[in-house]
Order: structure tokens, then C-alpha cells, then sequence
């Protein structure tokens, strides 16, 4: 069980952001503790993305607060996510392809020596450690990303995500570009990394994945907060209620 | 962490397996031999029509590295120009504005100030002339960047306006230009190394190729990588110092022409000594370019600003999500392919010994036409600063050739340039379909 006594990890407050007059994120509150898988859930367009960008820096918000470990900060871009302890695995993997996984791995962080050349022989050690371990079948390090299958990319981009000790994780649909044994390997992963503390945004399209992973459900419709609900208190149909109406189940509306 | 990478697999031709164990880039092996083509065509044409082979001779070479070189420092900038996926169609004429600066600066504003031959009149301008070529690079950058004008738009308007701005700060050519600064040219013998200085330059050049070699080595044992086979490592280090030592041979092959000698010991005071012979050497811009080529390798190979050049091609959002600053990115490329024209500005004028209002144009075309040559590729993320150089030693070589078995008009040396750059562009597609 998830304890939720203490201060959130993340706290999003009162967030929109807009896009040329149409509001992408309508004043929507969300919050996600330490150890906590948070899944959020609508259909496309519902504003998901947009509202955990603007958590990762790739987006701003127009109003609202961001507060880590209750005090407010302000991430202006992705830099300022990274300094926070925030990484995200993007649904489009971010990753440049004509370099490859250890080049991706370190992009924007890269490890220099000494004179502050790259030191590319240090960056591939420690990517094969990572892959090792998150991806034992992972053999192709010298050649560009380009060259790896879905599952493979996935890996590096998850790597990259977990590599540099992150608090807090926004997985954008991590599992959708992935076969049923990779899946199972991104499932472990996160119970793992659940059990060490971080929380993790999940934004997940498959029902039956965000009843198995996450503690509780955020949805969202049309870019505001349907409201948000413990998994373990709702029934996949009560979920997708919420999805499709926009309206939390008469059993916890009270 | 014993892991090793993977080691190169032993089955296949004894080709395949040299190329795969030496890690040698195969598209600029096919470069090099389509280079040799040229040359040995070139040299033979000459040889059976002609009556005589003037391409593979010590002097035509030596002027070829001359040649080559204002178009290969640009060249450099161009390829990370475009692995940006942008353009910079602004170059020549920044090279003709800039040149004419230049040349007016040494010539009626220094002199009166400083007195003629001052030894300040050639670094002031040659600082003057990187810094201005890096100021309008940074500004189209700027323009580029943070206004979000496409780089086509924003250089094709720089090729107008640097060249009117050319025209309109001198409308006649500026000569002759101060003594030293010439030096920069390689305009004849006293514009070279000599025969020791090359010598001892070639040497310290292997020298570097060996610890390279030696330091690549260690850097991949100590993380426990296979090292690549020691046969393969000392070959493609032997055969370099080889090119460079065979070169160094070839530029001191080339003798003075007594003419120079005259004016050498007529400047010592002393008759001409009974069969002297001075060789050239190494020309001053062919080692600006090597300087130039050798830091941009550096750049794009071992810092970060490189990675960041490539990972931007590659994928501009993951970069900008990366963290990495794109926008001061492309501000900071552009300022340095400026700075490049500049150079090329300080050679170009240096060569003809005068700056005119037309130096350069069509020379962005060449530059571009150099880098893909070269191997870049228009859609980004892909492209080499040796393969650039490659490019533009191609078309330095097309049109040295044709002037020498007698095709010297202008137009048949484009007709052949333009053809050469999209059979090289085709040639480069159909290797690309065969590896995949």
C-alpha cells in the first residue's frame, strides 16, 4: 500500500495551459507520492501529454503550480526537469537516430574527461552496465539507432530514463510499440522501480495494464480532470465510464 | 565488466573482413579510388593525347593543394551547416564583402596610419576579417534561430545583399595587397613551407598519427572492449604516415622556378650559387586547411558542441528535449561558418594578391557541392569533415585537369562539375541501397 500521509512527491496544481484560444489543460489538480504508480488515462487529444510536458519542461503552463516535495519550482525547460530529478520515456522515444545507444543514452549529459573531450569509451562501459541489466540481449552498441527494432529503442530510451537516478518518471505510453515479453520486461521494471521509491506518471491506453501497474487513476476529458480514483476501489468498467462519459462512477461521487 | 564487443566475424571475402577489422569508412575508401580515377584519367589522357602527362607531376599537384584549400576550410563549415539541416547559400558572397573590407583596411586605411609593411597591418586584418565573417554568420544565425526565417531564405538573402554590400564598398579591385598577409595565399615559392620545415612538419604529423593510435588503444582496453586487431591498427597508422611522408616528398619535389631564385639571392645580397634547387614544400594554405580540418574533426568527434551538431540533424525535438539548446546552437554553427568564409577570404585575396568585389561567386555552390561529394547528406544527421575535403580535392581536381588536356573555357569545367556532383550523389545512393 501505497502511504499518502506525507507530502506528495509531485503536486501539479491548478494547471492549464492553452493553444491558440483552444484551453489543451482546464485547471487540472494531480498529485503522485513517493513509490506510487499514477496512471492517466482519456483519449487522445484528452491532454494527457500536454499536462505532463509541462511537468518535463517541454511545454509551459500558462497558470498554475508545480510543487516537488511541496515546494513550488519552476521548470522553464527540459533542463530544468533533469535538474529536478524528473525524466521522461516519451511515446516518440526522443531519441536521435544516426547516433548511437550511448551517444542517446548521455545526450545533453554526456561524460567528459579531463580536458572536456567526450570520453565515448567511458559513455559505452556504462551503457552496456545499464543494458545489462535492463536489456541482457542487447548487443548493438556501436551502430546507429536507426538500426534497432521498436523493443530495442524502447530500451535505450527507458535506459536513458533510469540511468541518472530519477525521482520521478513520466512514462508516455512506454509499452505501445512493444511485444508481449517486452511488455512483461517494462511491468517488472516498474514494480521495481516503484519498490525504490520513485513515482511514476503513467499515461497508458490499455485498461487491463493500468489495473495491473498503477495505484491510482487520473482521468481526463477534453483537457480537464474527470477526477481521479484507487484502482484497487474501481472496476475496469468504472474506469471506462470515466474515459468515454467524463464522469466518475455514482458509487464514488459521493 | 569483462563484456567485449562484438568481435569482427571471420567468414566472409578478405576484403570485407580488412575493411570490417581496420573499421575503415567504405564510402570514403570508394571516394579515394574514384579520386585516384580522376587523377590517373587526367594524367593519361595527357599522356597518350597530349603527348605529355602533366596531371601527377609535382608542381600541378602542389598548385591542387593551393586550390583546394579556400573551398576545403569552408567545405569543413558547410557539413555541419547541413548535418544541422540547414544551408548557407551566403558564403561566397561573404567572402567578397569581406575580402573587399580587407583589402581596403590594408591598403588605405592601415598604411596611412601605420606606415606600409607594418607588421600590425597583416594581424589586424586578419583578425578583423575572421571577426567580421563570424559577426554576419552570427546575425543570419540569429535571423535563422530565433525568428524562424527558413536558412535558405535568410542566406539567399545574404548572397544578395553581402555581394551588393561587396560592390558598393569598392567598385575596382584593391592590389596590391600588404606582403605578409600574400603569405597566407600560396601564391608562389615564398609562400611555403621550404624542404626542411616540410620534412620536420610530416614527421611531427606521424608522429601524432602513432600516439592517436596508441592513446585509441588504451581508451578501449581500459574498459575492457576488444581492441581491434593490432595488424589492422598498425596498418591503416602506416599507411597514413606514408600518405603524409609521400606527400611531403612530392611538395619538396617541386622546385623553385629560377626566376624566384633570383629574387631570393638578389634579396641576400649574393649571386645565385652554381645548380641550386629549392623545393617548395608544404604552401601555406594547404596548412591552414590541415590546421582547420584536424580542430573541426576534433570539434565534431570529441566534444560535446559535435555531438549536439549531429544529434540536432538526427532529431531536432529529442535534442531540444535533451535539454540541448538548439536555437544557440544553430547561432553558434553559422558564426563559425563565417568565421570559415572569412578565412577562405584571407586566402582567396591572398592568393590573387588583390580583393576584388567578385571573389567567390558561385564558390558557396562549390562548397555545398564539396560536402555532399563528400558523403553529407541534404536530409541531415549524417556527414564527414575528411569526406568534405575529399569533395572539394574532387573539384579541384576536375577543373585542374580540364584546363590541362586543353578544356581550360570556364564553361565545359562547370558542365563537368555539375555532371560530376550528381553521378557522385547517384553513385553514393546506389552504395547506400547495396549496404542495407
Amino acid at each position: 500500500m501505497v502511504d499518502r500521509t506525507g507530502t506528495p512527491l509531485v503536486e501539479l496544481r491548478d494547471i492549464s495551459i492553452a493553444f491558440g484560444g483552444i484551453k489543451a489543460v482546464d485547471h487540472v489538480t494531480v498529485d503522485l507520492y513517493p513509490g506510487e504508480v499514477v496512471g492517466l488515462l482519456g483519449h487522445n487529444g484528452a491532454g494527457k501529454s500536454t499536462l505532463i510536458k509541462c511537468l518535463s519542461g517541454a511545454y509551459q503552463k500558462d497558470s498554475g503550480q508545480i510543487l516537488i516535495n511541496g515546494q513550488e519550482v519552476e521548470i522553464k525547460d527540459p533542463r530544468d526537469a533533469r535538474s529536478q530529478n524528473i525524466e521522461t520515456i516519451y511515446q516518440t522515444l526522443a531519441l536521435a537516430d544516426n547516433v548511437d545507444a550511448a551517444s542517446n543514452l548521455f545526450l545533453g549529459r554526456e561524460l567528459v574527461n579531463k580536458w572536456g573531450f567526450l570520453d565515448d569509451s567511458r559513455m559505452e562501459a556504462e551503457t552496456r552496465k545499464i543494458m545489462g541489466r535492463l536489456n541482457p540481449n542487447f548487443k548493438k552498441f556501436n551502430v546507429p539507432v536507426s538500426a534497432l527494432s521498436g523493443g530495442q529503442r524502447q530500451s535505450v530510451a527507458i535506459a536513458r530514463a533510469v540511468y541518472f537516478n530519477a525521482k520521478i518518471l513520466i512514462m508516455d505510453e512506454p509499452t505501445a510499440a512493444l511485444g508481449p515479453h517486452e511488455t512483461q520486461m517494462v511491468a517488472e521494471l516498474i514494480q521495481e522501480l516503484k519498490a525504490q521509491g520513485l513515482g511514476i506518471f503513467l499515461i497508458e491506453h490499455d485498461i487491463h495494464n493500468v489495473m495491473k501497474l498503477c495505484d491510482r487513476a487520473s482521468v481526463m476529458k477534453n483537457g480537464q480532470l474527470v477526477g481521479t480514483v484507487d484502482v484497487k476501489e474501481v472496476t475496469d468498467d468504472d474506469i471506462l465510464g470515466m474515459i468515454i462519459l467524463g464522469k466518475k462512477p455514482a458509487h464514488l461521487a459521493a | 565488466m569483462t563484456d567485449t564487443s562484438n568481435p569482427p566475424s571471420p567468414q566472409g571475402n578478405p576484403i570485407g573482413r580488412f575493411v570490417r577489422a581496420t573499421e575503415i569508412d567504405q564510402g570514403l575508401l570508394g571516394r579515394i579510388g574514384a579520386l585516384l580515377l580522376i587523377w590517373l584519367g587526367f594524367h593519361l589522357y595527357g599522356a597518350i593525347f597530349l603527348d605529355q602527362g602533366l596531371f601527377l607531376t609535382p608542381r600541378n599537384l602542389w598548385n591542387l593543394s593551393v586550390q583546394t584549400a579556400y573551398i576545403g576550410i569552408m567545405a569543413t563549415g558547410m557539413v555541419l551547416i547541413i548535418i544541422m539541416r540547414e544551408i548557407d547559400l551566403s558564403i561566397g558572397s561573404i567572402m567578397g564583402f569581406v575580402g573587399v573590407v580587407m583589402g581596403l583596411m590594408q591598403v588605405d586605411w592601415l598604411v596611412p596610419i601605420l606606415g606600409l609593411g607594418h607588421p600590425l597591418i597583416w594581424i589586424i586584418t586578419v583578425v578583423a576579417g575572421l571577426l567580421m565573417g563570424a559577426l554576419i554568420g552570427a546575425f543570419q544565425g540569429v535571423l535563422i534561430a530565433y525568428l524562424a526565417i527558413p536558412s535558405f531564405i535568410v542566406t539567399l538573402g545574404g548572397l544578395l545583399v553581402w555581394r551588393g554590400a561587396a560592390f558598393v564598398s569598392s567598385g575596382s579591385t584593391i592590389a596590391p595587397l600588404d606582403d605578409t598577409f600574400v603569405l597566407f595565399g600560396g601564391a608562389g615559392p615564398f609562400a611555403a613551407m621550404g624542404t626542411t620545415g616540410s620534412w620536420i612538419i610530416a614527421v611531427l604529423a606521424c608522429a601524432a598519427v602513432i600516439w592517436i593510435t596508441l592513446v585509441g588503444r588504451n581508451a578501449r582496453s581500459k574498459h575492457g572492449f576488444a581492441p581491434r586487431p593490432v595488424w589492422a591498427e598498425s596498418f591503416v597508422a602506416g599507411f597514413a604516415c606514408l600518405v603524409i611522408l609521400g606527400a611531403a616528398a612530392v611538395v619538396n619535389a617541386y622546385n623553385w622556378a629560377p626566376g624566384n631564385l633570383k629574387i631570393y639571392f638578389e634579396k641576400l645580397g649574393e649571386p645565385v650559387p652554381e645548380g641550386a634547387e629549392f623545393g617548395h614544400g608544404f604552401a601555406y594554405p594547404l596548412l591552414i586547411m590541415v590546421v582547420i580540418v584536424v580542430a573541426m574533426t576534433v570539434l565534431m568527434n570529441r566534444t560535446r558542441f559535435g555531438r549536439y551538431v549531429f544529434a540536432i540533424g538526427g532529431n531536432p525535438e529529442a535534442a531540444a528535449l535533451s535539454g540541448i539548446n538548439t536555437q544557440a546552437m544553430k547561432v553558434k554553427v553559422f558564426a563559425l561558418m563565417g568565421a570559415l568564409a572569412g578565412l577562405a577570404a584571407i586566402v582567396g585575396s591572398a592568393r590573387q594578391n588583390s580583393a576584388t568585389n567578385a571573389m567567390g561567386v558561385f564558390d558557396e555552390l562549390y562548397v555545398i557541392a564539396a560536402a555532399v561529394i563528400g558523403g553529407t547528406s541534404l536530409a541531415g544527421g549524417v556527414g564527414t569533415i575528411y569526406g568534405a575535403i575529399i569533395g572539394a580535392l574532387v573539384l579541384s581536381s576536375l577543373q585542374t585537369g580540364m584546363v590541362l588536356i586543353g578544356f581550360g573555357d570556364g564553361s565545359y569545367q562547370r558542365m563537368v562539375t555539375g555532371v560530376a556532383l550528381v553521378l557522385a550523389v547517384y553513385l553514393d545512393i546506389v552504395y547506400r541501397k547495396r549496404i542495407k
